[in-house]
């Protein structure tokens, strides 16, 4: 680490960028995560008893996406391992659901992680009945005296209960309900109904013990968090443009962006206003924040509108009219000709007859852009002017992306605002 | 095009300005996931791999379609990381949490030094692969504790992405797409021939862009058409009947062909080698000939015959076969014609299933000669569906009375029944078919006194 009192500008720009892209971008956990005190402290009483006293233990952590899952057991794993008895004897098992989609995988997964004696290097030995009897055995072996405990996380706990039979819990579960091996289950996931998911002999040997984050920060608190997470450290090495940075006056305007955060530290707002800063540009201000919430909350549907030809815009129109003819049935592609041929005829100055094939390729186009879907994606025996489609698209959208669509035809546009088509 | 030339549209300066900002220095972290989303052949694919070329970044370009499996993906990803030893401890069908494994591996090996980025390219196709593998990698660096970043770039939007309880959502970018004024005629003429001068090839690319940018703005097709058409274009200054700077009469010569192209080589109903010798053939002939696919069906005498009554079985509804098809029907009954559910044109909704008795009823009342129903006449209604003119509905098994539906346009038809030499009668069924399925059924009186005259013929 240099010691220079002295640093450029460019570099203490970077430096800054360096450790708030770190802290946004990697998570890297806080000291103590806000706001969720309650929860923390029993998570840390429950890991503590599986580690210190030899108690089974099965939790499950609740929360929306983005609401510190995550960082809140990292948090409390932080806090244990830090504790003389646990280092010791505490052994770890990290699955996810994501990357564990089978119970055969995960299965090996935990024996490597756990270093059995099946395990030579990186390759397990062994089916996967051989593989589950082994590990079974290994856990029911010992007891709360002689045994040392284990800690289990399972991201994404809804995913495991897809799984064939649902196995891997049951099994878990069975061991940390039984006196054996002091086993801790920690499952962590965003679904409010994950309960319903499990059978009914899994979730009678779940303890039903159940942590939920729920963000409940008053408007000051949500405030004061933001800023420590844009602040820079008190130590670093250049206390002048920190100063500068911490104390400049981008809160003005969260009060409209709050609006638009789900979770509490939506951290790519931050990362994109982050982003902006440079030497030209040393200090974050609201408009930066502001245009990183726009940016994040366009519509990109009516963006992706404003590319199309006009051709595929009168059949959008059309479209919006039959929906709104039709109370929003189902139409083919016959309907939408005719009434695009209908507008040819009476209304248009601009736009010339099109033969009938090159219609349809502008169909086919809008087809694969996903604006249109089939109603049944299925096998198709109807042909393909015939078949029945939905439009993907909203009247108020199709209205903002005419506003502004460049160089617009006038009839086009009476036509979609006319009531009467 | 190289990328070395200077594009002048603030749009994309201030896209690509975003993206490097987000890439920023290589030892730094940047956000896992990012997703640019735009129309084809904005240049997507090709201004991230420039950027990643000119700034020798460590990445691994994808192409989505190339990766049947997932297996693939993951070999070509730690291949171009780690080198192909990497890839090759893969095992047989690799499953994602082996290539989470292996990567953390190779990276506690050799840890990344840059921010690596993995591209990839067409990723709506990855919808389609294992369910777990889009969020999974929407969080790759989480899950391998690295400095990397992913890189999606699609044509579809991101709400057609999302997973059903959600992921971690990347970062959006819009990729603008050419506006007709400055961008596409400066990019289409920088493909000029180099025997005339540029400003005659943007004159050139100015009345293509007049003909076909109403109807598409896919960069790809109108480069595709423009070389196509430069030659016809360029007929009148060879043979010396005008000057480079005489652009109507250009315009005159090059139009209708033009018009033409767009009915045959943007729908590809002829591929570029024919519509070239076509206009060869055209220098010494100077008949225009239509092009069409359709005109290029034969078929047997009766089997035309076969096909309207088809045709006409499939959109009359059966109801108003007494009164078409029969020579003397007696009194006409001024009933409601249509019922309610019919209004809506049968022509909109589709061709209806019929059985083979009724197309046979109406392909005697239809046809001028006396017809025996010998093999022949029904193994040319096989022989239609086997040309997928007709198509059979219901089940294989149904040999007593089977049923089937017409699936030609009435261009067809008409087409056929123009070769056909009893056709003013004919014609004149099928416009008045087509009068009564369109919702004009105000003057009923006059239309039944028509119908009792065209039977008394």
């Amino acid at each position: 680490m240099s010691k220079r009192r002295s640093l450029t500008e460019a570099q203490c720009v970077s430096l800054a960028q360096k450790l708030l892209r770190e802290r946004l971008c990697h998570q890297k956990l806080p000291d103590r995560p806000l706001a969720l005190d309650s929860q923390y402290k029993h998570l840390l009483e429950l890991l503590r008893r599986t580690a210190v006293h030899g108690e089974s233990n099965s939790v499950l952590i609740v929360g929306p996406r983005g609401s510190g899952k995550t960082m809140l057991l990292g948090c409390v794993l932080r806090e244990l391992m830090s504790l003389k008895e646990a280092q010791k004897n505490v052994l770890l098992v990290e699955l996810n659901g994501l990357l564990q989609t089978d119970d055969k995988i995960a299965l090996k997964e935990i024996t490597r992680q756990l270093h059995l004696e099946n395990v030579v290097g990186d390759k397990v030995f062994g089916s996967f009945a051989e593989n589950l009897a082994f590990l079974l055995e290994a856990l029911k072996k010992g007891d709360k005296s002689s045994s040392r405990p284990v800690v289990f996380v399972l991201d994404e706990f809804d995913l495991f209960a897809h799984h064939k039979n649902q196995t891997l819990l049951y099994n878990l579960l069975d061991v940390s309900q039984s006196a054996q091996t002091p086993v801790a289950v920690l499952g962590l996931t965003c679904r409010l109904d994950v309960l319903e998911l499990l059978e009914k002999r899994v979730k009678s040997r779940f303890s039903h013990r159940q942590i939920h984050l729920f963000s409940s920060l008053s408007f000051a608190q949500y405030v004061d968090a933001v800023r420590s997470q844009l602040s820079l450290p008190p130590d670093f090495p250049d206390p002048k443009f920190s100063d500068a940075w911490n104390h400049s006056s981008y809160t003005q305007s969260l009060f409209p962006l709050s609006a638009f955060t789900a979770g509490i530290f939506k951290p790519i707002h931050l990362f994109l206003s982050v982003s902006r800063v440079s030497v030209s540009h040393s200090t974050l201000h609201e408009a930066d924040l502001l245009e990183a919430s726009r940016l994040i909350s366009a519509d990109s549907k009516a963006i992706i509108l404003h590319g199309l030809s006009i051709l595929e815009l009168c059949l959008i129109i059309a479209m919006k009219h039959l929906n709104d003819t039709y109370d929003g049935e189902p139409f083919n592609f016959q309907m939408v000709h005719n009434e695009f041929k209908k507008f040819i005829q009476r209304k248009s100055h601009s736009i010339h007859k099109f033969e009938k094939p090159v219609v349809m390729k502008a169909f086919e186009h809008l087809l694969q852009l996903e604006l249109v879907r089939p109603v049944d994606s299925g096998v198709c025996k109807v042909q393909r002017e015939y078949q029945l489609m939905r439009l993907m698209l909203e009247h108020g959208q199709v209205m903002e992306a005419l506003q502004r669509y460049p160089q617009c035809p006038t009839d086009v546009k009476q036509w979609a605002l006319s009531a009467f088509a | 095009m190289s990328h070395q030339k200077s594009f002048q549209y603030a749009d994309l300066l201030s896209v690509l300005e975003r993206v490097v900002d987000i890439m920023s220095a290589p030892d730094q972290y940047s956000y896992p996931s990012v997703f640019i989303y735009g129309h084809r052949a904005t240049g997507k694919s090709h201004v991230v791999l420039s950027i990643m070329k000119d700034l020798e970044l460590p990445h691994a370009s994808v192409d989505c379609v190339e990766c049947v499996s997932s297996g693939l993906l993951f070999h070509q990803v730690l291949s171009a990381f780690f080198g192909p030893d990497a890839a090759a401890l893969l095992p047989r069908c690799p499953s994602l949490s082996d290539f989470v494994r292996l990567y953390k591996q190779m990276s506690s090996n050799s840890p990344a030094t840059q921010t690596r980025y993995i591209i990839l390219d067409r990723a709506e196709r990855m919808r389609d692969m294992d369910f777990s593998l889009l969020p999974a990698l929407l969080r790759l660096q989480e899950l391998v504790n690295d400095n990397v970043t992913v890189i999606l770039l699609s044509e579809i939007v991101w709400e057609k992405f999302r997973p059903n309880t959600g992921c971690f959502e990347p970062l959006l970018f819009h990729f603008p797409d050419y506006s007709k004024g400055k961008s596409l005629v400066q990019i289409l003429s920088w493909d000029h021939h180099p025997s005339y001068t540029p400003e005659l090839y943007a004159s050139y690319i100015n009345i293509l862009l007049g003909v076909f940018f109403s109807v598409c703005r896919d960069l790809r097709e109108l480069r595709h058409l423009a070389v196509l058409n430069f030659s016809k274009f360029c007929e009148p200054l060879e043979k010396g009947e005008a000057k480079e700077s005489d652009i109507h009469k250009l315009w005159k010569n090059i139009e209708p062909h033009l018009q033409r192209a767009m009915q045959t080589v943007y729908l590809r109903e002829v591929s570029s080698v024919q519509w070239e010798q076509q206009q060869m053939d055209e220098k010494e002939a100077t008949t225009l000939r239509v092009l069409s696919a359709h005109a290029h069906i034969e078929l047997p005498y009766y089997s035309k015959f076969l096909l309207i009554a088809a045709y006409l079985a499939s959109f009359n509804p059966a109801r108003t076969d007494r009164r078409f098809f029969l020579k003397s029907h007696g009194k006409i009954r001024k009933t409601n014609f249509l019922k309610k559910h019919e209004k809506t044109s049968n022509h909109l909704l589709g061709p209806k299933p019929f059985p083979l008795d009724r197309l046979m009823a109406i392909f005697y009342s239809v046809v001028d000669s006396r017809v025996a129903p010998t093999a022949s006449i029904f193994s040319q209604i096989s022989s239609l569906v086997t040309l997928q003119l007709l198509s059979q509905v219901g089940h294989d098994d149904q040999l007593d009375s089977p049923k089937y539906k017409c699936s030609v346009s009435l261009d067809f038809i008409l087409a056929i029944s123009r070769c056909v030499c009893v056709c003013v009668r004919l014609l004149d069924l099928l416009a008045l078919s087509l009068v009564i399925q369109s919702q004009v059924v105000r003057q009923e009186r006059s239309l039944f006194t028509a119908v009792s005259n065209l039977h008394l013929l």
